[in-house]
């Protein structure tokens, strides 16, 4: 047996996983439209490469990927676009963002696309490849994944597949491994060779016996060398990166430390599949596996076209009427969909219909009694009793001495904690006003640097022109007695050994080119300036209006939130 | 539209405040069997003064009564406080203790969650220093043979201040184990004539040990519930164990045997229900040690070398103080940072 290694805390909430995961993943529905946002994956928004009008294809590219950092996105299906513009897409903030709307034609038809085999490709090509396939963590993390397959020089030695699932209610990853091990594992031997890792621990949590089961036969039939399916144990939030690395290896990566400086790189199964099929199969990343869940008849999980309106999912699971809310993802770090018009996205693993009885809206806070059963379950090891108290009091350099930015936000802490503190709201709230800060900080520092930089070349023009004059003068002077004839143009300086005063000449003509380049580069800079300024205050397209009033009215309610917690609240009631 | 975690753990602050009034329930039937029901009397006037005292300070500054009344925890303060001063004693005293506790030591601070001191030990160091005669009349154990108050004239006693048959208050009251042991050994005797004296029990004084024997069953259902970790409880005994027994070992007829310490006086209440009140102690296991240890030292020295009778209230309110210091010096290390790089 593998030794197998603990993490901090942790907690047990009830799982609720057999409701999705007693029947087989069904393909879901061709929805009457697809509302695919561009901006899917960690990094850059994707660029439109589409009209409206146009009739793509299955697998045509809609967006491609801009900068370093950033993914491709397609169209799930063939069909016409309708749209391209700002939708409600599935983000907790609520905020539109762009979208392009497919009207599918039914005809389900591929672009051509073909395959390749990878251990004839050189890494460079299957890196594009995954990014042109738009392939990104599909834990939910949605990191390209062509970004996460550099190998450092062979420094690499394990490769963790994440099958863990620790999350309550969701079962995707479950059905995937039991349903389509073999190709997981194909797909990991493709990392494992983008890596050059040795060797490939994949940790899946012992309440799925069945997915373990098919793995390990998966492992045995094709004969994958060093390659080896682990059980762990079902804990609360075993199923991070961080804590799945730390009880199959023992490695503790700490924040802001990447987990490849430690030798150790970790992809979810999901993303491992979908990186399989893109590179054999030339298939970008299309759909993914949706649990619907919850307060629905037929609780199970679904493949799900990308954009596929969540109220059209839903209504096919046979959501009940008195659901009050979609979270997307699970019930502890999961989001409160903004609608049900939203797509389905690359980072959509689940939906959990909510009903007031399943999920009751939160209680009123008490006080912090300091019980510290918080601190006892955190797996990053905080203290967020200590946290809580400086978030709340809006002490932000306390917060971030109290290592704020370690939390990984799992939700453990509010879980536990008997006053009912909604504590992870304090710690994003605190972070969003610690990075709001630091971005008027940084606009104001740019702020300085321009005006000394202008103060300074106000002092160097004065002086240079005071220089010029003098020269002009001492030129004009030197002149006089002198020949009247104009500048003597073609004489040999070398040849004349009273040549100062070409010297001077020169000089005075080079000091007038350099004024000359510098009222120039005055001018540009002042139009820059002419152009830029407006773009931050007045030239607002009423969308982007729309958006600052938006973020406005959010942070105002966390604000309202860290001053009116509840019961627990110095100031009087009204 | 609330953000996540959807899903929380049914514990309530109320609740486990509730659990630890029911975990008090052995020592004070024990109590009652041993001493009679005047305990059940200072219970009663220190409960319904915690609750209109808590009502009152909730209503001056503003708080909604619903939640905080029901939180349990006003009646916490009164509970220990009526278990840690004499029972026969005119109401008053359990009154103005109580409400002491409540009105200065809790609301003042900011209310539940806030405060510095633990408001009961509070209220008893007010008590102990104001009155300090009525707070030696402690009832003699029925065991003691010696002339038993019905309830009836308890209640009396309590509200008139009157004893039958013009009994003295000496006659049916005693000075506790401890206090008797300081006297004694002062007197010049030694421990082991003095421990023969008839107040005496097994472990510690008699029927006192057994409430103890009651507080610590109270205190394996709350480490069993899991309302309190074995931290606090386990090395404020070891420690006093420890302090005792090395005094003990190196001269036996002035130190008396560690067990002795831990069922005589407020040890027993003091480390399951007293030390570990979360508000007024670290929340880092290291500190939690560290408090623990020096509350245990401080009853230690307090009960041998002090002035008073018991040193757990004045133990627990010296180390509230230090509990902010204690807890910046014991944080943990972060996960991934602890430095040797796993």
């Amino acid at each position: 047996m593998r030794k197998l290694f603990k993490f901090h805390g942790g907690v047990h909430p009830p799982t609720h996983k057999t409701e999705s995961s007693r029947t087989p993943i069904v393909q879901a529905a061709m929805p009457s439209k697809l509302v695919i946002p561009l901006h899917q994956h960690v990094g850059n928004r994707a660029v439109p490469t589409v009209q409206v009008g146009e009739r793509v294809l299955k697998g045509q590219i809609i967006g491609r990927p801009e900068g370093r950092l950033s993914s491709a996105v397609h169209a799930s299906t063939s069909g016409t676009v309708s749209a391209v513009d700002m939708q409600v897409v599935a983000h907790f903030s609520g905020l539109p963002d762009l979208c392009v709307t497919i009207i599918p034609d039914g005809k389900d038809e591929w672009i051509a696309h073909s395959g390749m085999d990878y251990k004839q490709t050189p890494h460079s090509e299957l890196r594009q490849r995954l990014r042109e396939a738009g392939i990104v963590g599909l834990g939910g993390a949605v990191f390209p994944s062509d970004m996460k397959s550099y190998s450092h020089k062979h420094k690499i030695k394990t490769l963790v597949l994440n099958g863990a699932e620790c999350e309550p209610y969701i079962t995707c990853d479950d059905l995937l491994m039991r349903e389509r091990a073999n190709e997981i594992l194909r797909g990991a031997e493709v990392l494992r060779e983008l890596l050059y890792a040795e060797e490939v621990l994949i940790g899946i949590e012992d309440n799925k016996p069945e997915a373990i089961a098919a793995m390990r036969q998966a492992v045995a039939d094709d004969g994958h060398a060093r390659m080896e399916v682990i059980a762990v144990p079902t804990l609360y939030p075993g199923g991070g990166a961080k804590q799945l690395i730390r009880v199959l290896t023992g490695i503790e990566v700490a924040a802001g430390v990447r987990s490849t400086e430690k030798g150790v790189q970790c992809f979810n199964v999901a993303t491992a599949y979908c990186a399989w099929r893109a590179i054999t199969f030339g298939e970008p990343l299309l759909s993914r596996i949706v649990t619907v869940t919850g307060n629905v008849e037929r609780a199970q999980n679904f493949e799900v076209l990308l954009g596929t309106p969540v109220d059209e999912l839903v209504a096919q699971a046979g959501s009940k009427a008195d659901t009050y809310k979609h979270i997307m993802g699970g019930p502890m770090m999961g989001v409160d969909l903004p609608s049900g018009a939203v797509g389905v996205t690359k980072a959509t693993n689940c939906i959990i219909e909510a009903s007031q009885a399943m999920f009751p809206p939160p209680q009123a806070a008490m006080p912090c009694i300091r019980c510290a059963r918080c601190a006892a379950v955190c797996p990053a090891e905080l203290q967020p009793q200590d946290m809580y108290w400086f978030a709340k009091g809006k002490d932000f350099g306390k917060t971030q001495e109290f290592h704020l930015f370690d939390c990984i936000e799992c939700g453990a802490c509010a879980y536990v904690c008997p006053s009912h503190i909604p504590l992870v709201q304090y710690y994003r709230f605190a972070k969003s006003e610690i990075w709001q800060r630091e971005q008027e900080q940084q606009a104001a520092e740019v702020a300085r640097e321009r005006h000394e930089f202008h103060m300074l070349r106000i002092e160097r023009e004065k002086q240079e022109k005071a220089e010029r004059l003098a020269q002009k003068e001492k030129a004009a002077l030197a002149a006089k007695p002198a020949a009247p004839t104009p500048l003597p143009v073609a004489a040999d300086p070398n040849a004349d050994p009273e040549n100062t005063l070409q010297m001077r000449i020169d000089s005075a003509v080079a000091h007038s080119n350099m004024q000359m380049r510098i009222d120039a580069a005055a001018a540009r800079a002042k139009e820059q300036v002419a152009t830029e300024q407006p773009k931050n205050t007045d030239a607002l397209t009423p969308q982007q209006q729309a958006e600052i009033a938006e973020i406005e009215a959010r942070r105002a309610k966390f604000h309202e939130i860290a001053s009116h917690p509840g019961a627990d609240d110095e100031s009087p009631k009204q | 539209m609330w953000s996540s975690p959807f899903i929380t753990t049914p514990t309530s602050v109320s609740q486990i405040m509730l659990r630890v009034l029911l975990a008090l329930i052995p020592g004070i039937a024990l109590y009652v069997w041993y001493f009679g029901p005047a305990i059940l009397v200072s219970l009663t006037l220190a409960s319904i003064t915690a609750l209109a005292t808590e009502a009152i300070m909730l209503k001056l500054r503003n708080r909604p009564l619903k939640p905080f009344l029901s939180d349990n925890s006003a009646l916490i303060t009164g509970w220990l406080l009526a278990l840690s001063i004499p029972a026969l004693a005119p109401w008053w005293l359990i009154v103005v203790g109580t409400a002491f506790g409540i009105v200065i030591a809790k609301h003042l601070y900011g209310g539940l969650g806030n405060n510095v001191f633990n408001p009961a030990m509070i209220g008893y160091a007010v008590l102990i220093i104001s009155f300090p005669a009525h707070m030696t009349h402690w009832i003699s154990p029925n065991t003691l043979g010696g002339i038993g108050l019905s309830f009836v004239e308890q209640l009396n006693y309590t509200f008139n201040g009157v004893l039958p048959g013009g009994l003295k208050l000496d006659a049916v009251t005693m000075a506790t184990p401890l206090d008797t042991l300081k006297t004694q050994l002062h007197l010049g005797l030694s421990v082991d004539v003095i421990r023969d004296m008839p107040i005496f029990g097994y472990l510690g004084g008699k029927g006192g040990e057994m409430v103890a024997i009651g507080f610590a069953v109270g205190g394996a259902y709350l480490l069993l519930t899991r309302v309190i970790s074995w931290v606090i409880p386990a090395t404020y005994l070891g420690t006093l164990f420890a302090i005792a027994a090395i005094f003990h070992l190196a001269d036996p007829a002035h130190y008396v045997a560690p067990l002795f310490h831990w069922f005589s006086g407020a040890a027993m209440l003091g480390a399951f229900f007293i030390y570990t009140d979360p508000i007024g102690s670290p929340t880092t296991h290291r500190g939690q040690v560290i408090y623990a240890a020096g509350a245990a030292l401080l009853t230690y020295l307090i009960r041998t070398f002090g002035g008073f009778p018991d040193g757990v209230a004045f133990a627990a309110v010296l180390m509230n103080i230090c509990v902010p210091l204690i807890d910046a010096y014991s944080q943990p290390k972060v996960f991934g940072k602890k430095g040797d790089g796993k």
